[in-house]
């Protein structure tokens, strides 16, 4: 009987490419601000928003299995705190990245307890965890309730540069967001996720901590969401807590994951980008445009639950990242 | 007319054939014992022929209509009951309850509460415990009661010893013998050869979904069966059509 | 008396919490899914109630006659065209499409009546205000009392109809073993729509009640399901009857929040229901298996 030689590779020709195209194209983006208008720089920030809101959302529900309605309370929480650091008298930007980091420790001792939650329990229990986020924080005097306040260190830049630097620091959160995610997804970590994200038992039963595992997830999410939700107070600057502890965001995270792909880190991207395209195109039409949202995500759920992206690569055969494990023979 | 054809039967498991290109027939008052080992098929087809698999091919034909489509209710009412490997009793519900249900089927008959009792006096003091506390000999007979209580005009039973000690699988079957000799219409899984070939009109051994041997009870030997049982040797092509 | 009287009210306002807590419980034990749209179809049934006595002159009560079949209907349909397939695809499905149902009916509602808050208390004459003297000065309003014994009379009938009745015993079965019920002869299909059905009447119930005691806007929703949920989770063992524990101790918690300090009321409901997810989470594992505790009758 011969011995058949074998090889383990982790990337692939196209996956190469993929690297190395996103990348450059971090790149590209990195010196948008040259080249680009004001309009579109705007409309990039928002999207990087959104790509950071929904790659979060797919690691907890699609990695995790942690479906949760409650992201909403990070969302505002992150904004919350970036209010109160930099009326402390920190500086904007950092004050942005902290309020991300607070968030994230807030997670912690949140996990203890959510964590232990089931499936429908779990996800409603979030959504009460950040009604109760949202109700304690309209107490704080500094935000005065539904009226809000301001995040007003940020006159003292003009409107071209606090453009430009949020711009940047947007792309740098995504930028490093992905790069974290990514890292984690090709450790040892990140078998443990993928395990879990498709038999919770079975991984248990090869001896993956499953609790750790999802907590590290549930803290990232955390801290993430809470970044995003800073970075969204920069751009639109007025801090109403009702907008930001809507459960809307869960909504617009479930979108875009639901349509991009759960599951996948291609997929969340792309439901991001798609989810951009449609609020530009459609979100004058009012309510109709939030029917559609709640439609798509029901139909979506329903006959397409692996999004467009995993339809795309389970009929082409296409994995852009290279977060498996390839056997060569 | 046989009461049923089932004629190449393909069902599958997952991706796995588990029954391939079956065809027997079982006419009114027969008792079918369904022998082979564990992996045979034994079990899905008896599913299928219950409806509670879906078969991917062939057809099965019970009382002169076609029910390869129907749903397992339907095939209830129609009067094909299963008695399911492992019993699978609502165990939060009482033994009545687990009994009465089966007037669902809608077929009235010689079956009723009393008479199951009758024929399963163990039950009586069990009436209102819970099922899922009963021992494994009142389970057995809670679920024959249970497919009994649907007057079946075959009844299909999977697996009645298992999990139970050599003296209540005694008892089960002296509780069936009444049953089997007022000419009920029965396939048996038994795992038991001796057991089988003795309450039995006729046997099938199934060997990797497939008929490896058939024949009327008498007609055949232990050793013809153990042999088609295992695969030895050459065993004897199935019978096709009607016997 | 001041605390007492505050607590009795609180007893009354959970037992509307246990009205739409019910329905919610119910589906969960019998189908093993939470259904996130529960909220936004008990606003649903509000507003169509608002749109039978608005246009047509007929009293909310009167109203339940045609909405309640409606509801039935719609839980029906629900069931086989969301619901089972829904938990065919594991278990964030369930979640994820009840929930985009949830934002398909609250936006219909929206477009269909705007923004503006409404209530079904102009249509039921005094019943809104009308109170009982009790000794020590104490006043219970007449429909929380209604409220209540409707709450109460409903989860008794409930319970009795899944012990008692064949169709209850059918769901009962059903809900424990939908394969081996096919065998003898119930369609697990029908029994689960019509399952479906009475937990959607219950909700007609509760919107109904809701709106005659309180106003309601295209986006409640989402409160009336975090309610329910509470009352639910809180209640948690075994029969239907804890709902109504729930729904009370979340109605008391709340009013007694709401003596302590303006922004009371809200902020002590989630806060005690959290502390009693941690508690029973952390302290009795062994008696108190929340999911386990969707139980059907004892």
């Amino acid at each position: 009987m011969t011995a058949t030689t074998y090889g383990i590779e982790r990337w692939t020709p196209l996956s190469r490419i993929s690297v190395g195209t996103s990348m450059g194209l971090i790149l590209a983006l990195a010196v948008g601000p040259m080249v680009l208008n004001a309009n579109s720089l705007d409309k990039l920030t928002t999207l990087f928003i959104y790509v950071i809101l929904a790659v979060m959302w797919n690691a907890l529900a699609g990695y995790a299995g942690l479906v949760s309605i409650g992201q909403q309370a990070f969302f505002g929480l992150g904004a919350y705190f970036a209010v109160r650091l930099a009326d402390a008298g920190l500086s904007v930007y950092p004050s942005l990245i902290l309020a991300g980091v607070l968030t994230g420790l807030v997670a912690i001792p949140l996990s203890y307890v959510m964590l232990r939650l089931k499936d429908g329990e779990f996800a409603i229990g979030m959504w009460v965890v950040a009604e109760l986020l949202h109700l304690l924080v309209n107490l704080d005097t500094l935000v005065q309730g539904e009226t809000g306040t301001s995040l007003i260190a940020l006159n003292a830049y003009d409107a071209a540069t606090r453009r430009v630097l949020i711009y940047w620091t947007a792309l740098g959160c995504m930028a490093g967001l992905l790069l974290i995610l990514f890292t984690l997804l090709r450790s040892r970590l990140g078998a443990s996720i993928q395990a879990i994200r498709d038999n919770e038992e079975a991984a248990a039963s090869v001896g993956v901590d499953v609790q750790r595992t999802k907590r590290v997830i549930f803290v990232l999410a955390a801290f993430g969401v809470g970044l995003a939700g800073a970075l969204y107070l920069a751009t639109s600057v007025t801090f109403q807590p009702k907008t930001y502890f809507s459960v809307q965001w869960t909504a617009y995270m479930i979108f875009m994951v639901l349509v991009g792909g759960l599951g996948t880190f291609e997929g969340a991207i792309l439901g991001a980008l798609i989810f951009f395209a449609i609020e530009a195109w459609f979100g004058a039409a009012g309510v109709w445009y939030l029917v559609g949202l709640g439609g798509a995500a029901l139909l979506f759920s329903l006959f397409l639950p692996r999004g467009l992206w995993g339809w795309i690569s389970r009929r082409f055969d296409i994995s852009l990242l290279p977060v498996g494990y390839r056997l060569k023979l | 007319m046989s009461l049923l054809d089932v004629n190449k039967l393909d069902v599958r498991h997952g991706l796995l054939k588990a029954v391939r290109e079956v065809t027997f027939s079982v006419e009114k008052g027969e008792r079918i014992a369904l022998v082979g080992a564990n992996g045979a098929g034994k079990t899905t087809l008896l599913r299928a022929i219950a409806g509670a698999h879906q078969s991917t091919g062939g057809q099965i034909r019970f009382a002169g209509s076609d029910v390869t489509a129907m749903p397992s209710y339907q095939r209830s009412k129609a009067g094909i009951a299963l008695v399911p490997e492992g019993r699978k009793l609502f165990t939060r519900m009482t033994v009545t309850e687990n009994l009465q249900l089966a007037r669902a089927a809608g077929r009235p008959g010689a079956w009723t509460l009393e008479a199951v009792l009758e024929a399963f006096p163990n039950l009586k003091p069990r009436l209102h415990a819970k099922a899922g506390t009963l021992s494994g000999g009142e389970q057995q007979a809670t679920a024959i009661g249970r497919a009994l209580m649907t007057n079946p005009d075959l009844l299909l039973l999977d697996e009645v010893s298992l999990g139970l000690s050599p003296l209540v699988v005694e008892r089960v079957y002296a509780q069936l013998e009444n049953l089997m000799a007022s000419g009920a219409t029965i396939v048996l899984v038994e795992q038991d050869l001796k057991r089988a070939m003795r309450v039995a009109t006729r046997v099938i051994c199934m060997l990797e979904g497939r008929i490896a041997l058939e024949g009327r009870a008498k007609d055949l030997s232990r050793d013809q069966v153990t042999e088609a049982y295992f695969g030895l040797g050459r065993a004897k092509p199935a019978e096709a059509g009607a016997s | 008396m001041i605390w007492f009287n505050q607590m009795l009210q609180g007893v009354l306002l959970g037992g509307y919490y246990a009205l739409i807590a019910c329905g919610l419980s119910f589906m969960f034990s019998v189908m093993r899914i939470i259904n996130l749209a529960h909220g936004s179809l008990a606003i649903l049934a509000a507003f169509l109630l608002f749109t039978l006595a608005k246009t047509f002159g007929i009293h909310p009560i009167l109203g339940l006659a045609i909405v309640l079949p409606v509801m039935a209907l719609l839980g029906w349909l629900l069931q086989r065209a969301v619901l089972e397939r829904s938990a065919r695809g594991g278990q964030l499905v369930p979640v994820l499409s009840t929930f985009g149902l949830a934002i398909v009916i609250d936006n219909l509602l929206f477009q269909a009546y705007g923004a503006d808050t409404r209530s079904l208390t102009p249509y039921v004459g005094s019943l809104s205000y009308d109170s009982w003297g009790l000794p020590g000065g104490i006043f219970v309003g007449k429909l929380a009392v209604i409220t209540f014994v409707t709450a109460v009379a409903l989860l008794g009938g409930l319970q009795l109809f899944l012990s008692s009745t064949r169709l209850g015993q059918a769901i009962r079965a059903t809900a424990e073993d939908p394969d081996t019920v096919g065998l003898i002869g119930i369609d697990a299909r029908t029994v689960n729509a019509t399952a479906a059905a009475i937990a959607m009447v219950t909700v007609g119930i509760a919107g109904a009640f809701l709106g005659m005691r309180a106003s309601f806007n295209p986006y409640a929703g989402g409160q009336q399901l975090i309610f329910a949920f509470e009352a639910a989770i809180i209640g948690g063992a075994g029969s239907l009857w804890g709902t109504l524990i729930g729904g009370v101790v979340l109605g008391v918690a709340q009013s007694i929040g709401a003596k302590i300090h303006s922004q009371g009321f809200l902020i002590a409901g989630h806060a005690v229901f959290l502390a009693i997810v941690f508690v029973r989470l952390f302290l009795g594992p062994q008696t108190y298996r929340i999911r386990a505790a969707f139980g059907m009758g004892k």
